[in-house]
């Protein structure tokens, strides 16, 4: 076997074309920016019918230009992976197999986008999504590492190799290069070369997208719990407790992030059994959350809400002690066969650290959306029905807020994925040999002026989710604006 | 005014307490004295050692006593070994038993002794400090004149191509956390393989001599993460003072557009991104100590990381209340410039 160049056979065709595509893109961008200035902003001519028309002269010939050079730069890369996904790394190189190991999210990406705009009149706030290009391009993101992580995470199959797996002699290995020693039914090359101890970069950076797709929505939604929960009563009720609660956020805000994540994320701290203490009190938000949800709308028909919330609320408390009680740890009160799962001490303390600095945030948006929504008419309605006070928090003041918080919570996953990163990155909470994102860029920085391939894959892997979550907040928020 | 500044005070002198107190909580669970035993004494220490080593240099006493003696109420801790050394928290090398001082605390203005340099604590974060400081100041004169022009640029004309080119731009900033950033530019200007080779790596050396080669990665590194934030900010408030009936009005008028916007629109819109600036300085720290981590740069970011590493109490105990000053110092400031700027919002 010969070690693997980036584009392969096809690349003798598509890298030219690529180049003219990029150049042409490139310039008619910086012709478009400074046209914008000669020429002032483009304003939309009409015909004599009330048509509107193409812009005509330069302007127009340069928005021509950036469209089609737009276009013509799009489908090479498509080009690109098409050859890719058909011929394997023989006709594709490393890029074609790293597209052909991609092949069922492309797939899923494909049909998730057929499905999504032939029904998206239908699907209210999600479907209008679509009618965005920087939301589409954001959604497409987060959705390629979802399902990415989702493939690899159950069925183990975009991965070439086992991340934890040193070959010898494949230390430092540049990308492409034949795996030493091969035996049938392996996979014959390291695509994205070999770190430094030896592992294959390309399958770490995908075993890596399972961390941060597990950890951080289900961080953010916990944030969101304990934030709603607490900020709802401090802006409704105000007084005492808001200054109280308001104190408390504060003070947390006021510790820089790191040193609070060097003090939490410690294995000694673990040993003292404060991660575990700190996951029993935050994880009880969503049961209340949940319970006063549910109370405050059925308590008028006990027949209903009585086994509604024994069912809903058993559950959850099953779920509450199986995840905080775990073997060996300071809380450990469930026997064996009824804990279900089990949270090892690593994740379990990162967990906790990232709800606990993400919540004082979400805390301050609540508390002033409350703020705002509590004076509106409707509100004031509902108290003259008689209504209590949870009853209008959570079923005429949540969903109001509903646009900033969905927004919100897309920034938040991002800024989360930051902060798991940062962690990666200072060595704390998961093992060190853990494939995720911020340990590997953190190990491949240290050699980063030799050998750059340990290090970019996962930054740039990082960088792409982080950006997607942003511009798919940027496009909800555009859409959700235009009610 | 002055009775909001008075409670502000307070607020922040009561907030510096609780967090101070929450620090030295966390560094004073046992494991954490266990390892800090173990490294100040010897690895191989049994667990008795250990509690001994611990209780002959007052670390066992009770939380509040100890917390007493760091903050100057209480009289410090004092005790003469086996060996005739003597140990405690207002010892230092060379000072004689009767020039040692009965109370040493913050309040007398000893911040305590540094386990990890075997310095003051004050001199050691003075100095970090400093280094910090030149890295800082670099970072404000690029990243806001950078932030404020781009906002402006994009919001003078919203939705146009160049608004759409710059918010594109600042998006990708602001989800480019610096432990990326810096990977990127290390890639592409420093490295010894394949890049341009125009900028060193680290900037160890920056702290003699800062020179070009060594100090433009840091800087960029941090004030690109935070331009696009404030850039974002500026645009949204340009945006909206554009729409506004007085620009409308000076558009009838007929003032040239460059003159409109450097005459009417500019001063409103620079007054939200001046709170946003201010506020920036609390993310500016965490971006100093990836950054210094990264770059090697021995400022205070790097100070915090040995601290906390190698549970270093009283060192990072300064740390935390210089971080937690200077949250709390550009809050205010911010809030106080937002009065100042804004004459149509008045403190009660």
């Amino acid at each position: 076997m010969e070690p693997l160049t980036w584009t392969g056979a096809a690349g003798a065709v598509l890298d030219p074309l690529l180049l003219v595509a990029a150049i042409a893109f490139g310039v008619s961008v910086l012709a478009s920016i400074v046209s914008s200035f000669v020429y002032g902003g483009g304003r939309i001519q009409y015909g004599e019918d009330g048509m509107a028309i193409a812009t005509p002269g330069l302007p127009g010939l340069i928005n021509k230009s950036l469209t089609y050079s737009f276009y013509a730069l799009v489908a090479v890369v498509l080009l690109y992976i098409v050859a890719g996904v058909l011929t394997g790394n023989f006709g594709g190189g490393i890029i074609g197999g790293i597209a052909g190991q991609f092949a069922p999210v492309w797939v899923s990406l494909i049909a998730t986008f057929v499905l999504s705009i032939s029904f998206k009149r239908k699907l209210g706030l999600y479907g209008k999504l679509f009618d965005s290009v920087i939301g589409m391009v954001g959604f497409g993101l987060v959705m390629f590492w979802v399902y990415t992580a989702l493939f690899t995470g159950l069925f183990d199959m975009i991965a070439t190799h086992d991340p934890l797996v040193q070959v010898s002699g494949m230390k430092n290995k540049v990308p492409g290069t034949v795996l030493n020693g091969a035996e049938e039914g392996d996979y014959g090359w390291y695509l994205l070369g070999g770190d430094n101890l030896a592992r294959d970069v390309f399958s770490r950076m995908v075993k890596g997208s399972v961390t941060v797709i597990v950890i951080a929505p289900f961080a953010t939604l916990f944030a969101f719990m304990v934030g709603i929960t607490l900020g709802l009563p401090a802006g409704y009720y105000g007084g005492k407790l808001d200054t109280f609660l308001s104190f408390l956020a504060n003070l947390i805000l006021a510790f820089p992030v790191i040193l609070l994540f060097y003090l939490l994320v410690t294995p000694e701290i673990v040993l003292t059994g404060i991660p575990s203490y700190m996951a029993a009190v935050m994880f009880i938000f969503p049961i209340v959350f949940v319970g006063v949800l549910l109370n405050s709308r059925y308590y008028t028909q006990p027949k209903v809400r009585t086994p509604l919330l024994i069912g809903i609320l058993g559950i959850m408390i099953w779920f509450y002690l199986s995840g905080i009680s775990a073997k060996g740890t300071a809380i450990h009160v469930l026997p064996p066969f009824l804990d279900l799962f089990d949270i090892s001490g690593g994740i379990l303390v990162v967990f906790v650290s990232v709800v606990f600095v993400n919540s004082p945030t979400v805390f301050r948006i609540v508390r002033g959306l409350a703020l705002d929504i509590k004076t509106r008419d409707y509100v004031a309605a509902a108290q003259t029905r008689g209504e209590g006070p949870w009853y209008i928090m959570l079923w005429e003041i949540l969903p109001n807020a509903r646009g900033p918080l969905i927004v919100d919570f897309c920034l938040r996953v991002g800024y989360t994925t930051i902060l798991l990163g940062t962690l990666g990155f200072f060595g704390l909470g998961l093992p060190p040999e853990s494939p995720d994102w911020g340990s590997t860029i953190n190990e491949g920085r240290k050699l980063l002026s030799i050998y750059l391939h340990p290090a970019l894959p996962p930054a740039l892997a990082l960088l792409s989710l982080v950006l997607g979550l942003n511009l798919l907040a940027d496009g909800l928020r555009e859409e959700s604006l235009k009610d | 005014m002055g009775l909001f500044i008075l409670r502000r005070l307070g607020v922040m002198i009561l907030t510096a307490l609780c967090l101070t107190f929450v620090v030295f909580f966390l560094t004073n669970l046992f494991p954490n004295l266990e390892k800090l035993a173990k490294t100040q004494g010897n690895q191989r220490m049994s667990d008795e050692q250990v509690v001994s080593w611990l209780e002959n240099r007052g670390y066992m006493d009770p939380l509040f006593v100890k917390y007493g003696r760091w903050l100057g109420v209480a009289p410090g801790f004092s005790n003469t070994l086996d060996d005739g050394t003597r140990v405690g928290n207002c010892v230092r090398p060379g000072v004689a038993e009767e020039d040692t001082p009965r109370f040493c605390g913050l309040l007398q203005g000893s911040w305590g002794l540094s386990t990890v340099f075997k310095d003051e604590v004050g001199t050691i974060v003075g100095k970090r400090l400093g280094l910090t400081g030149w890295l800082m100041l670099a970072v404000m004169c690029v990243m806001v004149p950078g932030a404020l022009i781009i906002g402006v640029l994009a919001g003078m004309r919203e939705g146009s191509r160049l608004d759409r080119t710059l918010s594109t731009v600042s998006i990708t900033t602001t989800a480019t956390p610096e432990y990326v950033s810096g990977v990127i530019f290390i890639a592409i200007f420093a490295s010894s393989t394949v890049g341009l080779k125009w900028f060193k790596g680290t900037a160890t050396s920056a702290m003699d001599n800062i020179t070009w080669e060594n100090f433009t990665l840091p800087v960029l590194t941090i004030a690109l993460y935070g331009m696009g934030y404030i850039a974002r900010m500026t645009r949204a408030s340009m945006a909206e003072v554009m729409t506004a009936q007085y620009i409308r009005t000076a558009r009838l008028k007929g003032v040239s557009f460059s003159n409109i916007v450097m005459k009417h629109a500019l001063r409103n819109a620079l007054i939200a991104p001046f709170t946003v600036i201010m506020l920036q300085f609390p993310w500016l720290l965490n971006g100093v100590v990836i950054v210094e981590t990264l770059f090697n740069y021995k400022g205070f970011g790097w100070t915090l990381v040995q601290a906390a590493g190698n549970n270093d109490i009283e060192l990072l105990l300064g740390v935390s209340v210089v971080s937690v000053i200077v949250v709390l110092t550009t809050q205010l400031i911010s809030d106080i410039g937002y009065v100042y700027l804004n004459p149509r919002i008045r403190i009660s």
